[in-house]
């Protein structure tokens, strides 16, 4: 990674571009909710964001951006307030083509903990905040794309507890649960971007970040990564997109320093 | 894991049935003072909660519970905020029934939420966002479960004991979400008329489905309207006065959470809480209760402690927010 910008700002960047024009997404706050923002202002103005606060096609506010799902920044100039319940509702209807989540703990399935860490739920090693909506948008939306920082401890062969359902236990195992649609399609990183083999559904390697090879993607993830035919490289945030990603964050809120 | 975290008077629809048929629906005054409202509340009832997080949370009917001291209480809530760490540290709650718990992300992981489900005093059960919305939802309209696609397959479905059901149409495999009937909703609203006809503004969150779904109804608002304005706008009457028990008129109920278009939270507030707790641990909710819950005896009075400049600003900030 070069100095001109810094890990939030460049999933900011390659998660926007994941987004296309006519399409609607569930994004929460933070780096997705930003990189949901910019799509819309960039290429694809007519994406309608939902917010799990109970919100439909808001508009991001540059220097207004919301600090949880239910105060009054996420629901800026709405269209309609339907409610958290009917919010994802719609969701389970089909009405939502992308999810965008973040993640604690991920697994080679593209399952997420946000629970609890340790092997007993009722007495955890450390309690995490829990699911909010996330486990509801890994099973409804059309399509999931996670976005985390890739680090070694957060890549793990097997997640303590799954909070969101992507792939399960691989193979047809999430089909077999009764989750009849959906699914992670990709986890953007710092490093790069990751798939699923589409029989095993075991995460690989997709694209890396210019300047990081495959070898270092594996070297920060916990378990054995599959790579794709052919493994692209991305095309770096231009400056075009970070004055517009920054212009929407001008007090570093969620980008950081 | 799994059958025994049910709880079968929670989503008994035949008992909730017979309770609402039994239960007073009156037409008539409801107007009352939080100490009156409150005494409904018994030990070990479970207490659903409106709004969501730092939004529209019925803070007064909270502060004055833990002023009558009740203990067993299970609290339900979508997004658990300050006010579920207030609830364990006053050992007022031993079960969150909760999709998420912390302030918001700006503030961490919660050191208070750690502490009491870590060591296993408080039990936390975790159900979806929308998992435990249906459970409201199928309480109010005294249902016991309804059928979703979501939370299957995850192992959520073993902590809350959620079983699935077949379709018997398609024969398709749906997760059998069951109903949540509160002994007592808890509920803040912007305007109701005496009678208990309740508007809200902005959010509606899962407030009307909770009120549906409880045995007892408790209600602040931030303004007493006319009978003569209900009838203007009965098309945003969310709650009809017939299921509302006890009605107070709390201004700035909710704060130091926000209230759509009324007043913002009130961050610098959760930035000096949190910084308590990051040096002090949780003896800092301990002094927080002495100062904030037990001592200020009305809610004029904990009012007084944040001063009339600073509910002003919060004010001003709202309606810039809404515009």
């Amino acid at each position: 990674m070069t100095e001109r910008f810094n890990a939030a700002e460049l999933l900011a960047v390659i998660a926007a571009r994941q987004l296309h024009d006519d399409t609607t997404v569930f994004a929460g706050v933070g780096v997705p909710l930003l990189a949901a923002a910019l799509a819309k202002r960039r290429h694809a103005p007519r994406l309608t964001m939902v917010i799990e606060g109970g919100i439909i096609g808001p508009e991001i506010a540059p220097g207004r951006l919301p600090v949880s799902t239910n105060e009054m920044r996420a629901g800026h100039r709405a269209t309609m307030l339907p409610g958290i319940t009917d919010a994802f509702l719609f969701a389970q209807r089909g009405f939502v083509d992308v999810g965008f989540m973040g993640g604690a703990q991920i697994d080679q399935y593209g399952n997420i903990n946000t629970s609890v860490l340790g092997p007993d739920y009722w007495h955890p090693k450390v309690r995490l905040p829990g699911t909010g909506g996330a486990n509801d948008i890994a099973s409804l939306c059309r399509e999931v794309i996670i976005v985390t920082a890739h680090e070694k401890r957060r890549f793990v062969e097997r997640v303590d507890f799954v909070t969101s359902p992507a792939w399960l236990r691989g193979d047809d195992s999430r089909r077999a649960a009764g989750l009849r649609f959906g699914g992670v399609s990709r986890v953007v990183t710092t490093l790069g971007i990751l798939g699923f083999d589409p029989d095993s559904k075991r995460m690989r390697i997709e694209a890396t970040h210019p300047g990081v090879s495959t070898d270092t993607v594996r070297g920060n993830t916990g378990f054995t990564l599959l790579e794709a035919p052919r493994v692209e490289v991305t095309e770096p945030p231009s400056d075009d997109e970070l004055a517009m990603l920054r212009a929407l964050d001008p007090e570093r809120r969620f980008l950081g320093t | 894991m799994g059958d025994p975290h049910l709880k079968p008077a929670e989503y008994d629809f035949i008992g909730a049935r017979e309770r609402a048929e039994a239960k007073r629906k009156s037409a008539g005054e409801k107007l009352t003072s939080l100490e009156e409202a409150v005494a409904r509340v018994r030990d070990g009832d479970h207490v659903g909660v409106g709004g969501c997080l730092f939004s529209r949370t019925p803070m007064a009917l909270m502060r004055e519970i833990l002023r009558h001291r009740r203990r067993g209480l299970t609290l339900s809530r979508n997004l658990t905020c300050n006010e579920g760490e207030l609830f364990m540290a006053a050992g007022a709650a031993s079960r969150i029934v909760t999709a998420w718990m912390s302030i918001g992300l700006p503030w961490g992981v919660s050191k208070i939420l750690r502490h009491y489900v870590e060591s296993g005093a408080v039990a936390l059960e975790e159900w979806s966002h929308l998992a435990l919305g249906l459970r409201f939802r199928a309480g109010a309209m005294g249902v016991p479960f309804l059928p979703t696609l979501t939370m299957l397959g995850s192992d959520l479905v073993g902590v809350g004991g959620l079983k699935t059901v077949q379709d018997p149409y398609t024969g398709e495999t749906l997760a059998a979400v069951p109903a949540l009937f509160p002994d007592v909703a808890l509920l803040h609203v912007h305007r109701a008329d005496r009678f208990g006809n309740c508007q809200i503004d902005g959010y509606p969150h899962m407030d009307a489905d909770i009120a549906r779904a409880a045995t007892t109804v408790l209600v602040t608002t931030e303004e007493i309207v006319s009978e003569e304005e209900t009838r203007r706008y009965p098309d945003r009457t969310v709650i009809p006065g017939f299921v509302v028990d006890a009605l107070v008129h709390v201004p700035f109920g909710s704060f130091p959470h926000e209230c759509y278009a009324l007043y913002e939270a009130d961050y610098d507030h959760f930035a000096e809480y949190t910084a308590a707790i990051d040096a002090r641990g949780p003896a800092a909710v301990g002094e927080y209760l002495e100062r904030y819950v037990y001592g200020p005896p009305a809610w004029s009075d904990y009012l007084d402690l944040f001063g009339g400049e600073r509910l002003a600003l919060r004010a001003k900030r709202a309606k810039e927010l809404t515009r």
